[in-house]
């Protein structure tokens, strides 16, 4: 077996049997699956807890006009009831009480709850839209226009639904969704970032063990620093594919489970456009799970018209790009630095332009084919996250190519450009390390 | 000879690291590279194991110019050595040997004889944090010579060693030279210079200033001192050795007197003898070599001052 496929052997199975990467490892697909799980469940989920509400009206013109709902009931006191209901709302069971103190139209502050607990906001809303609905009634009233019920009812029937069709090339029409695009956008960005930074400050760790545990030139007399470099490099590389493809197919067994229960559970299944609105306005009233499952389903439907496999795939070799592009330079540090302590200042230069990626990319899902967004994606350090943001909303061929093209050049470039620096430092004990001696390792080197 | 170094330069940055220094290392011999801290050992330790290269010079192992393949053919134990210290005792000697070029099935045979040899077998699923730093240079040692090289590199091998395993080293050492190995070591430690090699060379600011046998040194630094031990009347062995001798010291315990003695021009241990001996009762008479640790001072402070003359 070839010395440097024995180096990348060892790397893998180190980190691989370490109990970090196992729990990441099951960690992750559950987090997805709950990604995918949660809003469904929050849509279902409502205040259940009953309560009752004393309203005291001191102008006396909004009687009643306050609706009781499912868990919501009002009482609306007078008299002494009404006097005294400061100091004993509490012993007459009400859980919070209402006071009216003056015309709403000339002062619309004059309504006030006091209560114990804070009020939800769906309370304070429920309320507030109540008083709202009856000031606007009693306004409209009072130009007296003729058959203003009719007119009302009119208005209150039109509705716009705006689907979002995607077209593809064959003709073929396709429902999709804008917001899931845009999450799919964040997750893709997020995976490429999370990924180059965890396991590119791996590979640094991994050098500055080798260095600080003084295997180094053990190893060395055998192989050549740069065939220790990228074993490790890529065997660490294969680490992260490792995770991210027994995280894709854990989360897909997952999701598929748990479709497959919804959907034979005789949930019956929506158009994917309107449950979306429905969830994302909140409009269920009931926590019916039948619903939950709906809303399930139809996510899982419609992640399933994305390009899912091809946006995989590109996931992977941009990770692969900017971790091979970042991994070198990380390298280079590893070697040039004996503790973690004095590296952050050499660190923050090369994370810079990742985090910055990252704010280009939130940013450029506003306008995922616009300038900002076009250059970052074609910029080496930033491009990987940049133009995963960019994929879920289907940038030209041309570009992904051209920015693929352009990230391979640069690791090639930073990797020769790494190992002759890492050559040299790995053998420097106890130096302090400046840009300038960076500069003059990476010149005499080639020697 | 099995190895040579040939007019060997090696440049850093700013220093001059190793200026035309040549090594020739006899086969089958233990041979020491000397010399000061920032000499330029470790630096020509690094181009025989082919970790850097000279900027010009060449190294010839076996008679031919070094191949990336030797490095199957040297053992090398450096001065800054470590292990991974989560990796398992095993697993880890098991990765350094097929480094080596070892196949799986033969590093592991090898291993076991070893490790029983060391008793070391019960540490084979520890990890090497757990292990002592005695424990940890026995393991260095073991997947250092496990390959079975032809030519051993021993950088510094005492440092850090406690008396034990410094002899237990040593005697290894001798072994390996007896089952024909040649090794080359380097060291500041003298009274193992003495013990063990054969030959050595001395470097001082990059440059080689003393090369050859021990012996030979030994024999040409020698200043003609002799060591007397007798019995007897301290004032008239002062008095009888006088002209071509000269008496450094003497000194007398529990009746026993030891004087040092210099013997100038064409003097003989005979003539010394014949002046003293209807004195003093004479126990022992033997001559005195400098130590390689006096040597050593001797050399590079006499190079370190023509340098700064220069």
């Amino acid at each position: 077996m070839s010395k440097i496929s024995l180096i990348i052997q060892r790397e893998y199975l180190t980190r691989v049997k370490k109990k970090s990467f196992i729990v990441m490892t099951i960690i992750g697909p559950l987090l997805f699956a709950a990604m995918m799980v949660v809003p469904g469940w929050i849509a279902t989920m409502e205040d259940t807890g009953e309560k009752t509400i004393a309203v005291v009206d001191h102008t006396g013109k909004y009687t009643d006009r306050i609706k009781d709902t499912e868990y919501l009931n009002f009482s609306w006191l007078k008299g002494e009831e009404a006097d005294e209901v400061a100091s004993d709302y509490k012993v007459s069971g009400y859980d919070a009480y209402i006071i009216i103190e003056a015309d709403l139209l000339k002062q619309p502050d004059a309504v006030k709850i006091y209560s114990e607990s804070q009020v939800t906001i769906d309370v304070k809303e429920h309320i507030s839209r109540s008083l709202e609905k009856y000031l606007e009634k009693e306004k409209l009233a009072s130009y007296r226009i003729d058959g203003l019920d009719a007119i009302i009812s009119e208005i209150n029937n039109v509705r716009v639904r705006v689907k979002t069709i995607k077209l593809s090339e064959d003709g073929s029409e396709k429902e999709s969704s804008t917001e899931l695009v845009m999450i799919a956008a964040i997750i893709f960005a997020m995976m490429v970032y999370m990924f180059v930074l965890i396991y590119g400050m791996q590979v640094m760790r991994g050098v500055m063990e080798e260095k600080v545990n003084r295997i180094v030139e053990v190893i060395i007399s055998s192989v050549k620093p740069f065939q220790l470099m990228m074993g490790k490099i890529i065997g660490i590389a294969l680490v992260a594919i490792t995770q991210f493809l027994l995280w894709v197919v854990l989360t897909g067994t997952i999701i598929g489970v748990m479709h497959s229960v919804f959907t034979s559970g005789g949930a019956n299944v929506n158009t994917n456009v309107e449950m979306l609105q429905s969830m994302g306005t909140q409009q269920l009233d009931s926590g019916d799970m039948s619903e939950f499952a709906e809303g399930f389903t139809n996510i899982v439907d419609n992640v399933l018209s994305l390009d899912l496999i091809g946006s995989l795939f590109l996931l992977v070799i941009f990770f692969l790009g900017g971790y091979l592009l970042y991994a070198s330079l990380f390298a280079a540090l590893g070697a040039a630095l004996d503790n973690e302590a004095d590296s952050q200042q050499f660190i923050m230069p090369v994370m810079m332009p990742l985090i910055i990626s990252i704010y280009v990319a939130m940013a450029s899902l506003r306008n995922p084919a616009g300038d900002l967004a076009f250059w970052f994606s074609m910029i080496p350090f930033t491009s990987p996250v940049v133009m995963m943001a960019r994929i879920p909303f289907q940038p030209p061929i041309w570009q992904i190519a051209l920015s693929i093209t352009i990230l391979i050049v640069s690791f090639i470039v930073t990797t020769w450009f790494a190992g002759r620096v890492y050559r040299t430092g790995i053998l420097m004990y106890g130096k302090k390390v400046s840009y300038k001696e960076l500069w003059k390792w990476f010149r005499y080197a080639g020697k | 000879m099995f190895l040579e170094a040939k007019q060997v330069v090696k440049k850093y940055a700013n220093h001059l690291a190793l200026n035309n220094v040549d090594l020739h290392v006899p086969e089958n011999s233990i041979y020491g590279l000397l010399g000061p801290n920032g000499a330029g050992k470790t630096t020509l330790i690094r181009i025989i194991n082919q970790i850097t290269g000279p900027d010009s010079g060449e190294i010839l192992f076996n008679g031919r110019p070094l191949k990336p393949e030797d490095v199957h053919s040297i053992g090398y134990l450096p001065e800054e050595r470590g292990l991974y210290k989560k990796m398992k005792v095993g697993e880890q000697a098991l990765y350094l040997a097929r480094m080596k070029g070892l196949s799986r099935h033969d590093a592991l045979k090898r291993l076991k004889y070893w490790f029983e040899k060391f008793e070391i077998q019960p540490w084979w699923d520890k990890k090497v944090e757990e292990l002592s730093k005695g424990m940890q240079q026995k393991i260095q040692f073991v997947v250092t010579v496990l390959h079975e090289p032809k030519l051993l590199i021993f950088d510094e091998p005492f440092s850090g060693f406690d008396p034990i395993n410094a002899n237990l080293l040593k005697q290894e050492i001798l072994g390996l030279k007896d089952k024909g190995a040649t090794i080359l070591f380097s060291t500041h430690n003298m009274g193992s210079v003495e013990e063990l090699c054969d030959h050595i060379t001395l470097i001082n600011k990059s440059k080689t200033i003393l090369n050859g046998q021990i012996d030979d040194i030994r024999q040409g630094y020698k200043d003609n001192l002799f060591k007397l031990d007798f019995v007897g009347d301290e004032e008239l062995v002062r008095q009888k050795l006088t002209g071509n001798f000269n008496i450094e010291s003497i000194n007398a315990v529990n009746g026993h007197t030891t004087a040092f003695v210099t013997m100038l021009n064409e003097a003989s241990v005979n003539q010394m003898i014949a002046s003293i001996i209807n004195d003093v009762q004479i126990y022992g008479l033997q001559e005195v070599l400098p130590t390689m640790n006096d040597i050593f001072i001797k050399v590079v402070e006499k190079s370190n001052q023509s340098n700064s003359k220069n």
